[in-house]
């Protein structure tokens, strides 16, 4: 039986560093290839010596994928693709690969030049590995080589953040990236068709929340900032450059404009700026709102929000800041907050998620001391607000999802294990599918089922339709005959006598022959007669003959009736069919054995 | 056979040709007889070589319409070339050619009917074929009672649904569920035939549902919209194909899952109770139930279209469960179907119970005990939270629709109406306008159900900062319905209204308005709060309130309509509140209710009117109405004396009713104007004008041609202005009308000379008669002894009579004619107008460089005004007398109310150089066409409008004043060289 292998080199169950292996119908291809937040040494990267020890990639990759372009999706594929190397083709979407750069360099920037690491992938490397690059659009359809193919569908999460449908043959994956499944204020929500895969593998980050609407959390945001700022205090919201930093954007411009607010609104420059570049190039991939109405106004092209300097931050009067990174433990961001921790009226949202160890995870967890370098510590007096903005599909999500694609099998990345373990659970029970959720380096093997699909002469197909009813009934399954010709890799499905004719051999008989005992007191040609009489009622549709020489010929079949000498009254019939009437042949010799009627 | 048609078809195309030539006067109806389709046609066709040309002629056949005298011959030719016809797309083009035809008015398609059928027997081509069935489906449908041809196309289509080919299975299924009837089983007559069939009783409707599992996509989707069909016509859907619905619910294409939606959402409707098996579990429940869950679950549709059609019909399915349809507001799983929670709750606690999380708070999404996850799933989780799905849904499509959805259930159910007051409320934030302003609106239609929460109440007049005008007005208007809980509630919308007044000062009216309501609403929570509100204080005086301060006015309009019925309020009043008091009530008496305000002396007027406002009033007005109509209906004869007194009396008596009583307004005003032209029209023709010599009557001349065009210009306001009217005061309406042009046409008689003038004049009125017949043709009986009718009796000996006989005999029948009494229906309303803005108060001239254009803005209040779109223009009147008319975009109307519609337009004006700052007037007009009141009134046919003829009726246009104008001072500069 062919099978589909799953192997996570990273996400399994886990966040961080997604890397996932599958090997289908013969090829191997890598999906994501992205480093790990938490870690600094080797273990930020996957283990790529998984695939092979010494030697370069390519010969056991076929493609690589790469969903969209968060680093824990994108972050290895330099050092993968020229440090290890692989010089095979990589596919991402058009504003993954335009946008991905930025980060890697970002990224890189801050290992080595800050961490001041060595043996780092180098500005180079980001560049040559980018020519490897190939660029899709959505729902269209690449041929990897003859056999492979894959195909993108939205996925929102983030700008270009992509699904992809692998296939080879009839046997398919789909893998989702990270994924959302409720529109925001500038992406869509992720879409599938009823593809029917063989594995769904999915992120289940929120495998066990729910999310309140969307508007709620909108709404008490709008509110927290509007009061915040009426009371003349300043807002804090620590981001990170891409995804949810242009949502909040846009989210408080169009409040601002609504509401005819003054207030300044500012986000700290660099990535930023660059980045809302590119979200006003990509319009195509927002959402509804942002696409249709930008022909009068690119929604990105920010009225209200301006550029921040440095010195903005000691400026009397309310303000909003969006300041990077969005986890409060480095950079701007906690520069701001050191400014404006003391002061009760001011505020900072947190919008996401935030690591262990960091300022944000201490703050939202309700410290009011912190400890900063050099043994001073920090009062926290503003108020710390957390409003989860992250864009992943919610346990609810992720279910709509399954129904959406109808996967046959169920695999889990890219969450907590015990969370995953709740979802294994409810979508086993809910859509009795199995559910699989391998650990980094385990291995799921899923066996597969697949149709072969054969070529049908016709001839056949016509001449068997006339015999069934008037129209081929696709839910029902009809048998047919006829003979399955293999050869040169193409199956072929043709009629016995087309069949002979190709293979030059000549056809053969093949009889059975029956007899069957019956006690009849009548002779030998009365007893014909009243076989003759008796068939002739049983087969009504089938056609009968009473031959003079003595037999009853039924389509093909041949009766005939002796009697011994000895014994009169046994009378022993000789039935005989062909291979092909073998149904009707059995069926005559039951029917006789159990006697005529009197 | 062909032959001799061909024969008269050259006959008709010959005599017709003599017939052109002969045209006549085209005073009276006149039909001109084109030459005959057919003949035409046939030699066209003849003449085609190949199929393109031939397609070719048929196309440009097909663009000119046939009369129905002619179809048969043309069908018959057309059937002709059907058979010589090898060409797929000819012969396809024929056969939809057939069915046009079929469609000709006045034609009966019976005849047609065998060479139809027989037709389908020998083709070969399947898209032929399904061009055929169409064909035969139009003949069907015009001819609904013939039960045997009926019988036979249904026949026809059931032989045909076996084809390969799936748009002949789809047409097939389309005549099914057009034609087929329920009751009675299909293969009846076949089998009282001479040939009987084996073939099973089988109705329609398993013959249709059997295509449900059809393996085409198209013919599934046809089979239910068959099966859609078959229910709209009136037969009845049986429960059993409930389940092969739902099943198609899960489709792989969205077409045939949204027409399963639908199937679904009817047999709910149609066996709500009935009691369906929960797979699964061995639990049942109510189908309607069963069938919301199962459309809920189509909220989360891939396709949108899908998510959009759920969302709408969710909303009309009244009969679910309470406990079901408040799932729709709850995303959470079902197996906790006994821990309800409401979205009040849901605002307040945390998701401690274990099972999700809500993502609203830090780290309370940690695993807590295993959940027990044996529990029975009743419905699909699906449909937990369709309505939270359908909010957030991308396309605003579906947003809508699911608002508009939550409105209607929350309408038939209080419970549900709290619930998903939060859900509204957030829709308030929504990123498209529209969807903001929707649910303000539905918020409004349900707010008799609820009383909003100080919480929730902050939440909604956060939206009162809104720089768009209509979501604020949306809001105030919302604000007017409400109920609130506490005094703080009160205080809290005070204060957010004040702070609108100052951010937004044009909100000014609506703002006080809204305020009026809420102190109306609420006089018991104003109460506490009144020395706050007035910054009264039991010892010290404080200081008198500016008079002019919006502020001061609403805090006012508020505490003065609560005291309205809070008697005990007054006593609080400061003496300056009292002073106030009375310049307001009359300065914004709409705003400021009358006041029983103790130790006052009532002035006798107000004593007085108060009385009469009482709500007891009505009802007396109403007798006094009908008693003053009464006394007026003795009068047989208006030249009777004293009558014209009585009539002047009655007339003056009717206009201060109108005045005084609100409610009847429409009415008297309606019967005062219709009296007074009764009253003109009378005085009119007592003039002496009509004993004098004709060259000496000019001089009087003039008063009684004013007096007609006066009654000219009543009776269209009478009929275009009053809205409520019925057939048989539209006709008496009309009589007046007819009288009065009458006299006109005597006037014109006597002051004219030259016969031909007045010959053109007769034509015309004999023309309105004419058409005054054919319009009320029933309302007559009630017209005896009337001009009308007197005049139809003569019409035989008018027609044909010279015209100065036709001006005796009109003066005569005129002073003869009697009265008409006016039955007054139910309910008139008087269309009207007000231009809230511009006031006409401002000094300052707008100023503007000549040449160039100046937008003004409009905003105007419309009551009772029908189609408002098409008929309400904006005049523009300048000193010079130049008049512009400006049509306001339909996007300008809005209708904040039932009846009521707001116009809140821009006008662009335009002038050369004046001197001196002037005045222009600006004025809403109605316009009216005598064509559009008349629906009744048979359209040309189309054969005849294309040939370019007059229409018979010339149709009246004009407009009507609307309302008051209103000055604006403007003033245009010559441009600086």
């Amino acid at each position: 039986m062919p099978d589909i292998k799953v192997t996570p080199l990273g996400a399994g169950q886990d966040v961080g560093r997604s890397c996932i292996l599958v090997s289908i119908g013969g090829k191997n291809i890598m999906l994501d290839c992205g480093m790990h937040m938490g870690y600094n040494d080797d273990r930020r990267f996957p283990d790529f010596s998984y695939i092979t020890q010494n030697g370069r990639l390519t010969e056991f990759l076929d493609c690589v994928i790469i969903s969209h372009f968060h680093l824990d999706h994108c972050g290895a594929l330099p050092y993968m693709s020229e440090m290890v190397g692989y010089d095979g083709p990589i596919y991402m979407t058009h504003p993954t690969k335009a946008i991905c750069p930025i980060l890697l360099e970002d990224f890189r920037k801050i290992t080595v030049d800050k961490k001041g690491e060595t043996n780092f992938f180098t500005s180079q490397m980001i560049k040559d590995c980018m020519k490897k690059v190939v660029p899709l659009n959505l729902h269209q359809t690449i041929q990897v080589d003859e056999e492979l193919e894959i195909k993108a569908y939205y996925a929102g999460h983030v700008l270009g953040a992509a699904m992809f449908q692998i296939k080879v043959g009839l046997e398919s994956v789909v893998y989702t990236g990270d994924y959302n499944m409720t529109p925001d204020r500038h992406l869509g929500a992720a879409w599938i068709d009823k593809c029917r895969p063989d594995i769904l593998i999915s992120e289940s980050t929120y495998a066990t929340t729910i999310r309140d609407s969307k508007r709620c959390r909108e709404r008490d945001f709008l509110k927290k900032v509007h009061e915040t700022v009426e009371r003349g205090g300043k807002v804090l919201i620590p981001v990170f450059a891409l995804g949810r930093a242009q949502e909040l954007c846009i989210l408080l411009e169009t409040f601002w404009e609504r509401m005819n607010l003054k207030a300044p609104i500012y986000f700290s420059t660099g990535l930023t700026e660059k980045a809302n570049h590119y979200y006003k190039l990509f319009i195509t991939w927002t959402n509804q709102k942002i696409r249709k109405t930008f022909v009068q106004r690119n929604m990105f092209e920010f009225k209200h929000i301006k550029a921040f300097d440095r010195s903005y931050a000691d400026n009397p009067g309310p303000m909003v800041v969006f300041a990077t990174p969005g986890m409060l433990h480095a950079g701007q961001s906690l520069q701001i907050f050191k400014k404006w921790a003391g002061n009760e009226k001011n505020m900072v949202i947190m919008p996401g998620y935030c690591v262990q160890g960091t300022v944000g995870h201490k703050i939202l967890n309700g410290q009011k001391k912190l400890e900063m370098e050099g043994r001073a510590t920090l009062d926290v007096k503003l108020q710390v607000e957390y409003m989860s903005f992250s864009a992943h599909a919610d346990a609810k999500g992720i279910m709509q999802l399954i129904r959406m694609a109808e996967p046959r099998n169920m695999l889990l990345v890219h969450g907590e294990a015990k969370k995953m373990e709740f979802l294994k659970d409810k979508i086993e029970q809910e859509f009795s599918i199995s559910c699989y959720m391998p650990a980094n380096g385990e291995t799921t093997t899923v066996v597969t089922n697949p149709s072969v699909p054969v070529d049908i002469s016709l001839n056949l197909l016509k001449r068997e339709m006339a015999l069934g009813g008037p129209l081929p009934d696709a839910k029902r399954p009809r048998t047919m005959h006829g003979t399955l010709i293999m050869k040169d890799n193409s199956l072929r499905l043709v009629s016995p006598e087309q069949a002979l004719k190709e293979l030059g051999l000549s056809e053969h008989q093949l009889r059975f022959t029956c007899r069957v005992q019956l006690h009849d007191p009548h002779s030998d040609t009365d007893t014909l007669g009243r076989i003759y009489t008796h068939l002739k009622s049983v087969l009504k549709s089938y056609s009968i003959q009473h031959v003079p020489d003595g037999t009853v010929i039924v389509e093909s079949i041949v009766i005939k009736v002796t009697s011994s000498a000895e014994e009169p009254n046994l009378k022993v019939i000789l039935l005989s069919w062909s291979y092909q009437d073998e149904e009707l042949g059995s069926f005559l010799s039951t029917l006789l054995k159990k006697g005529l009627p009197s | 056979m062909a032959a001799h048609l061909k024969k008269r078809v050259y006959e008709e195309f010959s005599k017709v040709s003599q017939q052109v030539t002969l045209e006549e006067v085209p005073a009276k109806k006149l039909r001109l007889t084109k030459p005959s389709k057919s003949a035409a046609l046939h030699i066209d066709l003849c003449k085609a070589t190949n199929p393109t040309d031939a397609l070719q002629y048929l196309l440009n056949f097909a663009r000119k319409p046939v009369e129905a005298e002619s179809v048969e011959g043309v069908v018959r030719i057309l059937l002709e070339h059907y058979y010589k016809e090898s060409d797929n797309s000819v012969r396809l083009k024929i056969a939809s050619l057939l069915g046009l035809l079929s469609k000709t008015r006045g034609f009966a398609p019976d005849c047609i009917i065998d060479d139809a059928i027989n037709t389908l027997n020998n083709e070969k081509s399947h898209q032929v074929l399904a061009q055929l069935l169409d064909t035969l489906l139009i003949i069907g449908t015009q001819l609904p009672d013939k039960i045997a041809v009926i019988q036979r196309l249904i026949d026809v289509a059931c032989k045909h649904l076996s084809s390969t080919y799936f748009g002949v299975r789809n047409k097939c299924l389309q005549l099914l569920g057009c034609l087929g009837t329920v009751d009675k089983p299909l293969s009846k007559e076949t089998d009282v035939g001479p040939g009987a069939q084996t073939s099973p009783v089988r109705d329609v409707q398993s013959i249709i549902s059997d295509y449900f599992q059809d393996q085409d996509p198209r013919v599934r989707t046809a089979a239910i919209k068959a099966m859609l069909q078959l229910h709209e016509r009136g037969m009845k859907i049986q429960q059993t194909i409930y389940n092969q619905a739902c099943k198609l619910l899960s489709d792989d294409y969205e077409q045939v899952r949204s027409a399963a939606v639908q199937m679904v959402w009817v047999l709910s409707q149609l066996y709500p109770e009935s009691i369906v098996p929960i797979p699964s579990s061995n639990e049942e429940i109510r189908l309607v139930d069963d069938s919301f869950g199962k459309i809920c679950h189509m909220v989360s549709d891939g396709s949108w279209v899908v998510r959009v059609q759920a969302a709408k019909l969710l909303g009309s399915m009244h009969q679910v469960s309470p406990h079901f349809l408040e799932q729709t507001l709850d995303k959470k799983l079902m197996s906790d179907l006994r821990r309800k929670r409401t979205a009040h709750e849901r605002a307040k606690e945390l998701y401690a119970s274990g099972e999700f999380s809500s993502g609203r708070r830090w780290a309370d999404d940690a695993p807590k005990e295993k959940v027990d996850t044996s529990g029975v799933n009743l419905i699909d989780s699906g449909a937990c939270g369709a309505f939270v799905h359908g909010l957030e849904d991308e396309m605003y499509e579906v947003r809508i629709a699911a608002v508009e959805a939550l409105c209607s259930l929350a309408q038939s159910s209080p419970s549900f109406a709290e619930k998903c007051l939060d859900f509204l409320v957030d829709m308030f934030n929504d990123e498209i306008e529209e969807v903001r302003l929707q649910s303000i609106h539905v918020l409004r239609q349900i707010s008799t159900h609820i009383t909003l929460r100080e919480d929730q109440l902050d939440t909604v007049l956060a939206v009162l900062e809104d720089s768009s005008r209509d979501i604020r007005e949306a809001l105030h208007e919302l604000l007017c319905y409400t109920n609130v809980s506490t005094k703080d509630c009160i205080q809290l919308a005070l204060l957010e209204l004040l702070k609108n007044l100052t951010k937004y000062p044009t909100d000014r009216n609506s703002v006080w308005k809204c305020l009026k309501f809420l102190g109306a609403r609420h006089p018991t929570l104003v109460l506490p709060i009144v020395p706050e509100l007035l910054s009264t204080h039991p010892y010290f005086d404080t200081p008198e309130p500016d008079m002019d301060d919006p502020a001061y006015i609403a805090v006012l309009v508020l505490v003065f309509n609560a005291a309205k019925s809070c008697p005990t309020m007054p006593a609080l009043f400061s003496d300056h509140t009292f002073r106030h008091y009375a310049y307001l009530r009359d300065s914004l008496s709409h705003l400021v209710p009358h006041l029983r305000l103790p130790g006052r002396k009532q002035t006798a007027s107000s004593g007085l009117e108060a009385s009469g406002v009482g709500s007891g009033s009505l009802e007396s007005a109403q007798n006094f109405l009908q008693d003053s109509l009464i006394r007026v209906s003795v009068l047989q004869n208006l030249e009777t004396p004293g009558a014209q007194e009585l009539l002047e009396f009655t007339i003056r008596d009717l206009q201060r009713l109108g005045e005084l009583q609100t409610e009847l307004a429409g009415s008297a005003d309606f019967c005062a104007t219709y009296l007074h032209c009764q009253l003109l029209l009378t005085k009119a023709l007592q003039e002496k004008l009509w004993t004098m010599a004709v060259p000496l009557c000019l001089k009087q001349n003039a008063k009684v041609s004013t007096a007609t065009r006066q009654i000219l210009d009543e009776t269209y306001k009478l009929e275009f202005l009053y809205s409520g009217l019925e057939t048989q005061q539209i006709a008496t309406i009309h009589n007046v009308r007819l009288q009065a042009k009458a006299l006109q046409l005597i006037l014109t008689a006597r002051s004219k000379r030259g016969v031909d003038r007045v010959l053109g004049v007769c034509e015309k009125f004999l023309q309105d008669v004419e058409s005054f017949q054919r319009l009320f043709m029933t309302e007559l009986p009630h017209f005896q002894d009337s001009f009308v009718e007197k005049l139809l009796e003569l019409m035989p000996r008018l027609t044909a009579c010279k015209p100065l006989d036709l001006v005796k005999i009109l003066q005569t029948t005129l002073r003869q004619s009697r009265f008409i009494h006016l039955k007054l229906p139910e309910q008139i309303h008087r269309a009207s107008a007000t231009i809230i803005e511009p006031t006409g108060e401002s000094d300052n001239p707008l100023k503007f460089t000549t040449g160039l254009v100046v937008a003004l803005d409009i905003d105007a209040t419309l009551e009772h005004v029908q189609d408002p779109q098409t008929t309400v223009k904006v005049q523009v009147l300048y000193p010079d007398g130049q008049s512009h008319i400006i049509h306001p975009k339909p996007g300008d109307f809005r209708t904040p109310g039932p009846g009521r519609v707001r116009l809140i337009t821009q006008v662009y004006l335009s002038h050369s150089a004046w001197t001196e700052a002037c005045q222009i007037e600006v004025r809403l007009l109605l316009a009216y066409s005598s064509s559009s009141s008349k629906q009744s009134a048979s359209k040309p046919a189309w054969n005849e409008s294309m040939d370019g003829l007059p229409t018979s009726e010339s149709c009246i246009e004009g407009t009507i004043h609307l309302s008051k104008p209103v000055k604006v001072f403007i003033m245009p500069k010559p441009a600086r060289r």
